[in-house]
Formats: C-alpha cells, sequence, structure tokens
C-alpha cells in the first residue's frame, strides 16, 4: 500500500510538473516526452526562472539555479525528465 | 554650442563617505563586497552585498530634517554638500538645475511601510512615508537645501538613471537652458524586500562580482550616491574653478528588444553615438568604463558593442568594470562610476577591477586587473567613455577628457 502511495505521489508531481512546462511552452503536457530538452521546446534561461518559480511554490521547495551559467547548476535540468528526477530527488530530501 | 565641465563631486557609497577616500580605495582595488548585515538575512538566498557601512544619518541631520528623508536621499545630500563645497555655487539659482537619478527611490521606506501594513498589522505608518519614498525626493531635497529654483527632477532608467541625469544636465548646459547644476544618482536598495525581488531573477552573484572573468556568476547590488558640479567651462575659467573633466559627449539609445537580455546592438550605438555628439571617433578613445554587471548576458553584449564600435582595436582599450569594487549601484551606478573616470584624468591611473579568476573567451577585452595601470591621456588619444546599459534596453553613455 505504502510503495502505491508513493507511485501515485510520484505520478501527480510529474504531471504537475508537465503541465507547468506546457503552459510556459504553450504546447500539450502529452507532447513533453521525458527526453525532450526544454531548450528545444522554447524554454529560454528567463523561461526556467519562471517554470522553477512555480515548481517551487508547488512543492515548497528550494531549487538551485543560476540563470548567469545554466550548465553549471547543481542540478540536472536540462530535459524533462531530468528536472522531474530532479523535483523528486528535492522533494523527498524536504 | 557651450562647453561643460564637472567641478565639484562628492559621494557616499560603500567604499568610503566622500571623493577622496572612495577614489583611493578605487586605486588600490579594494573591494567593498561582503556579507550583508540586514534582518532576516537568513531568509535570502543571496547573503552578500555592498554596503555603505559606518553611515549615521544623525550627525549630518537634524531630527526633524531626518524624519523627511530615507536613506536614498540621504546618501544624495552628503554627496551633493560635499561637491557643492568643492565647487561653489556661483550660478544664478534660478538658471541652476538639479538631475538625479534613481532606479527605486525611497525603497527602504516603502519596504517598512509595507511590513508595518501587511505583516505587523499595523493600521497606520509613518506621515511622511509619500514625501520620503518618492523617485524625486533627493532631487526636491537637494533644491531645497541650496536654494536652486530652476529645473529640478528625477530620472529613472534603471540601472541607467544617472547617466541619464547627467547627459540631460550637460545637453542643457551645452544649449544654455541652464548656468550649473547638480547632477548624479542615488540609490538604497538594500532592504529585505528589495534584495527578494533581485533573488528571484535568480541574477545575483552568491560570492563575488567577477565582470568579463571566467567562471563569474552574476551581479552583486550595492548602494549609495555620487553628485557632480556641472557648469559651462567659460564660467568656470571665469571665477578660477579647479575642473576635473570636461564632458564632450552623450547619447542614448533604447534596444527596444528585451525587458532583461541586452541587445549589443543598442549598446554599441550609445558608444558610437557619444563619440559623434564629441565630435571624436573611436581612435580618441584611451579607456572605457565599462557597465560590466559580472552577468553572463552583460559582459557577453557589451564586449560585442565594443566589437562592433572599435573593431580590432576593441581588445586593446583598457578596461575597468568598478562594480566589481563598490557592486551595482542601480539607478546610482552611472554617477559613482564617473567618479571612477576622475582617476585617470586627475592621476594618471586607472582603477582595476576585482574578482578575476582568468579569460573568458567570449569576452575580449582588455581588462585592468590585479593593480591600478599608468595611463597617459593624450591630445589624440585621450577621451574616457562611461557606460551604463539597463534592463529593459536603455543605454546611455557619457564621453569625458580632460578640459
Amino acid at each position: 500500500m505504502r510503495i502505491e502511495r508513493q507511485m501515485r505521489a510520484a505520478e501527480t508531481v510529474a504531471a504537475t510538473i508537465r503541465q507547468i512546462l506546457a503552459d510556459q511552452a504553450r504546447l500539450d503536457p502529452a507532447a513533453l516526452g521525458d527526453n525532450a530538452r526544454l531548450a528545444d521546446l522554447g524554454l529560454d534561461s528567463l523561461a526556467l526562472v519562471e517554470t522553477l518559480f512555480a515548481i517551487e511554490e508547488s512543492f515548497d521547495i528550494s531549487v538551485p539555479f543560476n540563470a548567469n551559467d545554466p550548465a553549471q547548476s547543481a542540478d540536472d535540468l536540462a530535459t524533462v525528465g531530468a528536472l522531474i528526477a530532479t523535483v523528486q530527488r528535492l522533494i523527498a530530501a524536504r | 554650442m557651450r562647453r561643460v565641465v564637472i567641478t565639484g563631486a562628492g559621494t557616499v557609497n560603500p567604499l568610503g563617505h566622500d571623493l577622496d577616500s572612495s577614489l583611493q580605495a578605487m586605486a588600490a582595488g579594494h573591494s567593498a563586497i561582503g556579507p550583508l548585515d540586514l534582518p532576516e538575512i537568513d531568509r535570502l538566498s543571496v547573503k552578500i552585498g555592498a554596503q555603505v557601512q559606518g553611515w549615521h544619518p544623525e550627525t549630518h541631520f537634524n531630527t526633524a530634517r531626518l524624519a523627511l528623508l530615507d536613506r536614498n536621499a540621504q546618501f544624495a545630500l552628503v554627496a551633493a554638500r560635499q561637491a557643492v563645497a568643492m565647487a561653489g555655487l556661483a550660478a544664478d539659482p534660478a538658471r541652476s538645475a538639479v538631475i538625479m537619478g534613481t532606479a527605486g527611490g525611497g525603497l527602504t521606506t516603502q519596504d517598512a511601510a509595507f511590513h508595518a501594513v501587511y505583516a505587523e498589522g499595523k493600521s497606520r505608518v509613518h506621515p511622511f512615508t509619500v514625501p520620503r519614498l518618492m523617485n524625486s525626493a533627493a532631487a526636491s531635497q537637494i533644491s531645497i537645501e541650496f536654494g536652486l529654483t530652476g529645473p529640478v527632477f528625477s530620472v529613472s532608467s534603471a540601472c541607467a538613471s544617472s547617466n541619464h541625469a547627467i547627459g540631460l544636465a550637460f545637453q542643457m548646459l551645452r544649449a544654455g537652458m541652464i548656468d550649473a547644476a547638480l547632477a548624479g544618482g542615488s540609490e538604497a536598495m538594500l532592504s529585505f524586500g528589495g534584495l527578494k525581488a533581485w533573488e528571484g531573477l535568480r541574477v545575483l552573484s552568491p560570492d563575488a562580482c567577477r565582470p568579463f572573468s571566467a567562471g563569474r556568476n552574476g551581479m552583486v547590488q550595492g548602494e549609495g550616491a555620487a553628485v557632480f558640479v556641472l557648469e559651462t567651462a567659460e564660467a568656470a575659467t571665469a571665477r578660477g574653478a579647479n575642473i576635473l573633466a570636461e564632458v564632450i559627449g552623450f547619447s542614448m539609445t533604447s534596444d527596444a528588444s528585451d525587458m532583461v537580455i541586452p541587445n549589443p546592438d543598442g549598446a554599441a550605438r550609445a558608444m558610437a553615438g557619444a563619440l559623434a555628439d564629441a565630435g571624436v571617433g573611436p581612435d580618441a578613445v584611451a579607456h572605457i568604463n565599462a557597465h560590466g554587471t559580472g552577468t553572463a548576458a552583460n559582459d557577453r553584449a557589451e564586449a560585442a558593442a565594443m566589437a562592433q564600435v572599435f573593431g580590432p582595436r576593441a581588445g586593446k582599450i583598457p578596461l575597468t568594470a568598478s562594480k566589481s569594487l563598490h557592486g551595482h549601484l542601480m539607478g546610482a551606478a552611472g554617477a559613482v562610476e564617473l567618479l571612477a573616470c576622475l582617476l585617470p584624468l586627475r592621476e594618471g591611473i586607472l582603477p582595476p577591477t576585482a574578482g578575476y579568476l582568468g579569460p573568458d573567451p567570449a569576452c575580449p577585452v582588455d581588462l585592468v586587473v590585479t593593480s591600478a595601470r599608468p595611463i597617459a591621456l593624450t591630445r589624440e588619444r585621450g577621451v574616457i567613455l562611461s557606460n551604463s546599459f539597463a534592463f529593459g534596453g536603455l543605454n546611455a553613455v557619457l564621453a569625458l577628457r580632460r578640459a
């Protein structure tokens, strides 16, 4: 039961993140595959700043990211799947 | 057209509470960036800044006066007093202007008032909240202190505010609209609310301001003011005033493209415009005080703009980014950076840029680092440019030389 609940929670987190990304990129959430790169979705560093704000507000977490050098972010935010994994890890560590 | 000169300068900034101590700190490459001393600092993700330390307003103003002064106006008034003490004010007060740049105005007052009514549940704020927080408060306060009854207003163009203010004073003097001006800028944005707003953009550095350097990771906030006395060369010479610099050109442009990402073309047109306004070519430029914020977006765009204006010589023009020393003073940035431009004019040296870790291939510039560098300003190559490029794509560049 506990594992089932955790899986459901993880699916909800992923769905919320996909919806936030879809709103930013003006795309259908279903079109956002795990391997899609955020840059390819048209999300530049400024759009990413707004996306992370929405994610932080949704999950009450803090995602370290400096817009000056996105490549040197301590966490992997490059793809949809990596962003979801990062957020899930930060939620678990909350 | 009339020639315009600077005969007085005053300042309160993180490096010093007057001109001489500030120039000494700049020449020594001393950086005032350090841990911020603010309430609730634990709730800020960025904990460094360049604060004006040891500031005791009650030593400068009586209680009644202080009730009407935000920190922003305190800095501005003390800087203006120093500038006037240096230069004197000889022109007709009705033909004397006060033009001050600021981005945030009385933000500390606004922050405290909001905190009182929203966070503390109070039902009233200090009765002078409005006259303290107005963007134009510093300009008005200076006009009242010195009885100047000509054009008095504030200019707000974010981080280019001071250069716009000084540039407008220059143009009005040159055109004969006024005979003297107090112009500059002031800012006091280091409040909890002000820093929270900046934190959200994720462009602040957690450790240092490293303009044009490899490994740079953002800007660092500062606060303070600088004010200058500007007048015509004819009037200054006639009364035997000491001339610190001649303002020879000014240009303002707009990128009209993005609220936060600079477009090199707008910056290039502003630099080229200031040179054209001064009637000199790019080869006359001996030194540039960069906007140099230490953000990836600014530094790359500024280096690209220099390449556009100066061609292959862009990488050979000595460049200083003094925000690495005093932080980013926002609406006061151009004014405090104009102080840095007085060093080569007065003492023949260029102040160094702090925080440098090594070259960034994206910014092929000749950055003055480590220690002050001697410079010979000649007739053929003696022009200094001071760049200010603001969020929202607003660019303002001043050109100076020895009178």
